[in-house]
C-alpha cells in the first residue's frame, strides 16, 4: 500500500514535469488517467488482498541495497545537473507554447496520426473484449 | 502601496496570467476563507432547510434561530477525543483526510468567479478540475484501507467504485459542452474555464440552451453524475449508517472526520461551479442580450446590495419578533448587530466602483448557491438508491445518454459543414 501511494506521488510529480515542459494537456491526462483512474484500480486489488497473509509471508524482494544505489545515483544526477548543468540548457527561457497545446495535440492525433490512433483504440477494444470473455462464465 | 492596489483594480488579467505572486496569494487566501464561511453557512442552511421541509424547527438553541450552531459544532469536533484504531496504519490514516481536503480545495485555482477573478486561467481548466477532483477517490480508498476494519474497507470499495463509474458519464457530458465552444462558430474550442464562459458570451447563448434539447440533456447527465460524485443524497451510501454502517469514515472522529466533512462540502461547491461555468454562463448576468442598455446594467448591478439589505431586513424582522424575556436580551442584541453588519455590507456594495467589480462574483455565487439549494432539496426529497440500482443508473442509463448526446452534439454542430460538402459535389 505504501509503495502504491509512493507511485501515486511519483505520477503526480511526472505530471508536473510535463507542465514544466509546456505540455499542460499531457499533464492533465496524466493526472486524470494514471493517478485518478488506474491507481484506484491498483489500490482496489491491494485492498482485496488480505493484509494478515501478506504480512505473515516472507517478503522475497529484499533488494533495498540495489534500491538505495539506484536512488543515490538518480539523486546525484539531479544535483549534478542542477549545479553544473548551465551549459546544457538554452540561455533564455523558451517562448510559452502552452496556449495552443491541447489544440495541437488534437489536430496531430486526428490528422497526421489518425491511423495509429485508430489502431491503438482497436487494441484497447480487443483488450476489453478479452477481459469480459475471461471474467464472465456465461455470456 | 495604494497605487499598487489601484493599479490592480484597473487591470483586466487574472493574477496567474499576469504572473503576480502577491495577488495570487491574496486570491488564494480570500477563496479559502470564503469557502470556509460558505461551508459553515451551508451546514446551518442544510439543517434549517431540511428541518423546515420535514415540518420541524431545526437548531434553535445556540444563538438566535440556531445561527451559532455550526460554530458550536466545529468547537465540539475539535475538542472531541481523537480516536485511532489500535491496528490502524497511522501514517495513511492521517494522510487520507488531508489528501481529500487538498484535492477538494486545489480545484478552486481555476474556478472563474469573474473575467479577472480567478487565481489563474489554465489552458486545461476543465481537465484539471476533473482530474484533481478524481484524486479524492484515492483519499477515500486510503481512508478505508488504513482503518484496518471491515466496514470502512467495504465502504471505501463501494464509494470509490461509485465515484470512478460516475466520472465517466460526467466526462462525456463535459466533453459535449466543451465541443459546443467551437461548433457552429468561428475559431477553435477551448478547455479553459474563462474561455468557455467567454465563448458563451460571444455566442450569446448559455450552453444549456444550445442545440435545444442536447445541451439540456448533457446538463442533466452532469447534474446527476455530480451528485453521485460527491457522495450526496440520493447516492449517499457512505452516510447510510442505519443500513450500511456508514462508509469509509466509520472509524474517523473529531478533527479528521471534520476534514472529510469540509472536503465533501467544498467538493460540492467545486462541481457546482463546473456546472455553472459550462452550462449556466458562469459570471454572466441573466438575460445579457435581451435586457441590454445602460439602464438594465444599472438595475442588475444593484442586485448584490439589495440581497444583503434583504438579509439585513430579515434579521431586523426576527429581532422584533424575539421574545421579550431578559434571558433573550443578548441574543436579541447579537441578532440586531448581525443585521447591522449585513446592512453595512449591502450599503458598501452600492458604491459604483465596488458594484462594477463585485457584480460577476455575485452572479457566479448566486448560481452556485442555487445548486447548493438543489442538493439540500434532493436530500429532503429522494430516497436512497441501493448499490446495484446505483451502478445500473450510472452504467446503463447515464453513460449511454452521455455518449448519445456527445455524438448528436458533434453531428448537429457539424451539420452545416456536411451540408456544404454534399451540395458542393
Amino acid at each position: 500500500m505504501h509503495s502504491a501511494l509512493a507511485l501515486i506521488v511519483t505520477l503526480l510529480a511526472q505530471a508536473s514535469i510535463y507542465l514544466m515542459l509546456y505540455a499542460p494537456f499531457v499533464a492533465g491526462v496524466q493526472i486524470i488517467l494514471y493517478a485518478g483512474g488506474i491507481m484506484v484500480l491498483f489500490l482496489f486489488v491491494i485492498m482485496l488482498v488480505s493484509i494478515e497473509r501478506s504480512q505473515r509471508e516472507r517478503q522475497f524482494n529484499k533488494q533495498w541495497v540495489v534500491g538505495m544505489v539506484a536512488a543515490t545515483a538518480l539523486g546525484g544526477l539531479f544535483i549534478a545537473v542542477y549545479t553544473k548543468g548551465r551549459g546544457i540548457f538554452p540561455e533564455h527561457a523558451l517562448p510559452a507554447v502552452e496556449a495552443q497545446n491541447t489544440q495541437n495535440v488534437g489536430t496531430l492525433l486526428y490528422g497526421q496520426y489518425m491511423f495509429a490512433f485508430e489502431i491503438a483504440s482497436l487494441l484497447l477494444l480487443v483488450a476489453i473484449i478479452g477481459a469480459v470473455v475471461m471474467a464472465k462464465k456465461r455470456i | 502601496m495604494l497605487d499598487y492596489v489601484r493599479s490592480y483594480l484597473t487591470s483586466n488579467l487574472t493574477p496567474g496570467s499576469a504572473g503576480n505572486m502577491f495577488w495570487a496569494f491574496v486570491y488564494i487566501v480570500v477563496i479559502f476563507l470564503g469557502l470556509s464561511v460558505a461551508v459553515i453557512a451551508m451546514n446551518w442552511l442544510e439543517r434549517k432547510i431540511l428541518a423546515h421541509m420535514q415540518v420541524r424547527l431545526g437548531p434553535m438553541r445556540v444563538g438566535p434561530h440556531g445561527l451559532l450552531q455550526p460554530i458550536a459544532d466545529a468547537i465540539k469536533l475539535l475538542l472531541k477525543e481523537d480516536i485511532m484504531p489500535a491496528e490502524a496504519d497511522g501514517f495513511v490514516f492521517w494522510m487520507a483526510p488531508i489528501f481529500v481536503v487538498l484535492a477538494a480545495f486545489t480545484v478552486f485555482i481555476v474556478v472563474p468567479f469573474g473575467p479577472t477573478h480567478a487565481v489563474t486561467d489554465m489552458n486545461i481548466g476543465v481537465l484539471f478540475m476533473l482530474g484533481v477532483s478524481s484524486l479524492s477517490a484515492l483519499g477515500i480508498v486510503m481512508a478505508g484501507w488504513a482503518s484496518n476494519s471491515h466496514y470502512p474497507l467495504i465502504g471505501a470499495l463501494r464509494s470509490s467504485a461509485q465515484m470512478v463509474s460516475y466520472e465517466i458519464a460526467m466526462g462525456m457530458a463535459v466533453i459535449s459542452a466543451v465541443m459546443m465552444t467551437s461548433l457552429n462558430q468561428q475559431g477553435t474550442g477551448t478547455l479553459s474555464m474563462i474561455g468557455i464562459v467567454e465563448a458563451q458570451q460571444a455566442q450569446e447563448v448559455w450552453f444549456i440552451f444550445k442545440f435545444f434539447p442536447l445541451g439540456l440533456v448533457a446538463f442533466f447527465v452532469f447534474a446527476v453524475a455530480m451528485v453521485a460524485e460527491t457522495n450526496r443524497a440520493p447516492f449517499d451510501l457512505p452516510e447510510a449508517e442505519s443500513e450500511l454502517t456508514a462508509g469509509f469514515h466509520t472509524e474517523y472522529s473529531g478533527f479528521r472526520w471534520s476534514l472529510f466533512f469540509l472536503a465533501e462540502y467544498s467538493a460540492m461547491i467545486a462541481v457546482s461551479s463546473i456546472a455553472v461555468t459550462l452550462w449556466l454562463g458562469g459570471w454572466l448576468r441573466p438575460f445579457p442580450n435581451l435586457l441590454t442598455g445602460a439602464k438594465w446594467d444599472l438595475v442588475f448591478s444593484l442586485f448584490p446590495g439589495i440581497t444583503f439589505l434583504f438579509l439585513a431586513g430579515m434579521c431586523f424582522y426576527s429581532t422584533v419578533r424575539m421574545p421579550k424575556h431578559p434571558l433573550f436580551r443578548i441574543q436579541t442584541i447579537g441578532l440586531a448587530g448581525f443585521g447591522v453588519v449585513l446592512g453595512l455590507i449591502g450599503l458598501i456594495l452600492f458604491i459604483p466602483a465596488v458594484r462594477e467589480r463585485v457584480q460577476d462574483i455575485y452572479w457566479f455565487s448566486m448560481k452556485v448557491a442555487a445548486f447548493m439549494y438543489l442538493y439540500i432539496w434532493y436530500r429532503g426529497t429522494f430516497p436512497r438508491y441501493r448499490f446495484d440500482q446505483l451502478m445500473k443508473v450510472g452504467w446503463k442509463i447515464l453513460l449511454p445518454m452521455g455518449l448519445g448526446v456527445l455524438i448528436l452534439t458533434a453531428g448537429v454542430g457539424l451539420w452545416p459543414l456536411i451540408q456544404q460538402t454534399i451540395w458542393n459535389r
